[in-house]
């Protein structure tokens, strides 16, 4: 796009500013029971305030309520949608950014505020503008605006129930997605694999096998690790190793709170552990808060299986 | 009332936690609480047209996330809190066959209006943060 076209299509897009995507429209069913106890089923959701007479009778509003979170859902179109949205200021809106490449979109943020809460026999009334549009955004999703609308809520008698405000990037996207056809299992995600070479693999192995190996030199008796060919005391290459009884102490140790790493737990402990044996070993510490951790604690390790196809020494307070 | 009792806003503190609340993400979610919030978009409940956007199946529509949000605050709040405001950005979609586990704590407290602000995050467990915000309740200030 050269600035001058992209100054006609701002011109064109930010005429939409302040427009009504549609005007007070009463929803087409009044708050009621059923549709309240289906979205209650749906979302698991036993408050009784909701669906349970009796109870809200004896409360402090003395009758029930629709879930605030139902706000949208009473003037939502319904069925129809399936066959495509009629046309209003939005769609068009919408049409032009797709016309020229926007045609990316993408909801970002979306907020409800509640003033009065509504209960069955209620009408909800919906009003709808475009709010504002931004400045060209260069996003990680690719070149494009963010619009936000705002949809203003109102009950029979014309006092303000609540607001939403929606906002939507609409973006040049930097690929297009191509369909998915696959049926295939969403795979779960495991720890990033160990690295297994000629030197570290078998220390690994015995992992799987449920034990806790240390590596030591054939000549001079030193214990190692992490495992390498060679005694840093006596330059042999000749080893072997024993079995660790998995008794240490806390040397140092964090908490990796972010990023948040698939596959891992959230905020896991990690920590530098003393072996009773001697060598040092990094490893999570499980079975106790962060905040319960520290330098000197003693701790009792086993290995354990922590996803599908991972095996790792854990340790555990003591 | 004996079975639900509400939280007091005094009985609550910045830094409480909130019970985490792990739901199963199946189909029969999404497309129930897509009918629920009579969301008939096809994304939601025709699997083909949610592959068409490139994702593998259906995913969970807007107002199912806002409806897990404001229950698991009221699950904990108990039912005469009255939820003011849900703001929440929205992060992976939610597909079948993941895990949503929500965890919450108390961030704010403000105690001329009773109003207690909750920072709740869905995460699932494949691609990671599904929604994350802020939750405002206001709570009875005596028993």
């Amino acid at each position: 796009m050269t600035p001058e076209e992209q100054k006609a299509f701002e011109d064109r897009i930010y005429a939409y500013v302040g427009v009504k995507v549609c005007e007070r429209t009463a929803a087409k069913d009044a708050v009621n029971p059923a549709m309240i106890r289906h979205w209650a089923e749906a979302m698991g959701d036993t408050n009784p305030a909701y669906t349970d007479e009796t109870w809200a009778a004896n409360s402090r509003r003395g009758k029930t309520i629709a879930p605030p979170a139902m706000m949208y859902a009473w003037n939502q179109e319904g069925f129809t949608v399936t066959r495509g949205r009629a046309s209003d200021p939005q769609t068009d809106m919408v049409e032009l950014f797709n016309e020229y490449g926007f045609t990316g979109v993408l909801g970002t943020n979306v907020t409800q505020e509640y003033f009065k809460e509504v209960s069955p026999g209620d009408t909800l009334y919906l009003e709808m503008e475009i709010d504002s549009i931004s400045e060209r955004k260069a996003t990680a999703r690719g070149i494009g605006y963010f619009f936000e609308t705002l949809a203003t809520f109102s009950d029979q008698n014309g006092e303000k129930v609540g607001t939403q405000r929606f906002r939507v990037l609409k973006f040049i996207p930097q690929e297009q997605p191509t369909a998915a056809t696959g049926d295939d299992k969403l795979e779960v995600p495991t720890r990033i694999p160990s690295p297994r070479g000629h030197d570290n693999g078998w220390w690994w192995q015995a992992v799987d096998e449920g034990k806790l190996l240390i590596q030591r030199c054939k000549r001079c008796q030193v214990l190692r690790h992490p495992p390498r060919p060679m005694c840093g005391e006596c330059q042999s290459l000749e080893w072997d190793s024993i079995e660790s009884g998995m008794e240490g102490e806390v040397i140092s140790y964090t908490c990796l709170r972010h990023p948040a790493i698939p596959g891992y737990p959230k905020d896991p402990v990690c920590a530098v552990i003393k072996l009773a044996e001697g060598t040092n070993l990094v490893a999570n510490i499980v079975g106790c808060d962060y905040d319960d951790v520290f330098i000197g604690m003693k701790l009792k390790g086993r290995i354990e299986q922590v996803d599908e196809k991972t095996t790792l020494p854990q340790f555990y307070p003591a | 009332m004996s079975e639900y009792t509400t939280l007091n806003y005094a009985d609550v503190h910045v830094g409480d936690k909130l019970p985490e609340l792990a739901i199963d993400i199946t189909t029969g979610l999404i497309v129930g609480g897509a009918m629920a919030t009579r969301d008939y978009e096809p994304v939601h409940h025709d699997k083909s047209a949610a592959q068409a956007t490139g994702l593998p199946d259906v995913f969970m529509n807007i107002l199912t996330s806002q409806g897990l949000m404001s229950r698991f605050v009221t699950d904990w709040s108990g039912p005469e809190a009255v939820i003011r405001k849900l703001d929440l950005k929205l992060g992976a979609p939610n597909l079948p066959g993941m895990v949503m586990t929500i965890s919450g704590e108390v961030t704010d407290k403000d105690d001329s209006s009773g109003q207690v602000s909750i920072a709740v995050v869905g995460e699932n467990n494949i691609w990671g943060m599904h929604m994350q915000g802020t939750v405002t309740i206001a709570l009875p200030q005596e028993a």
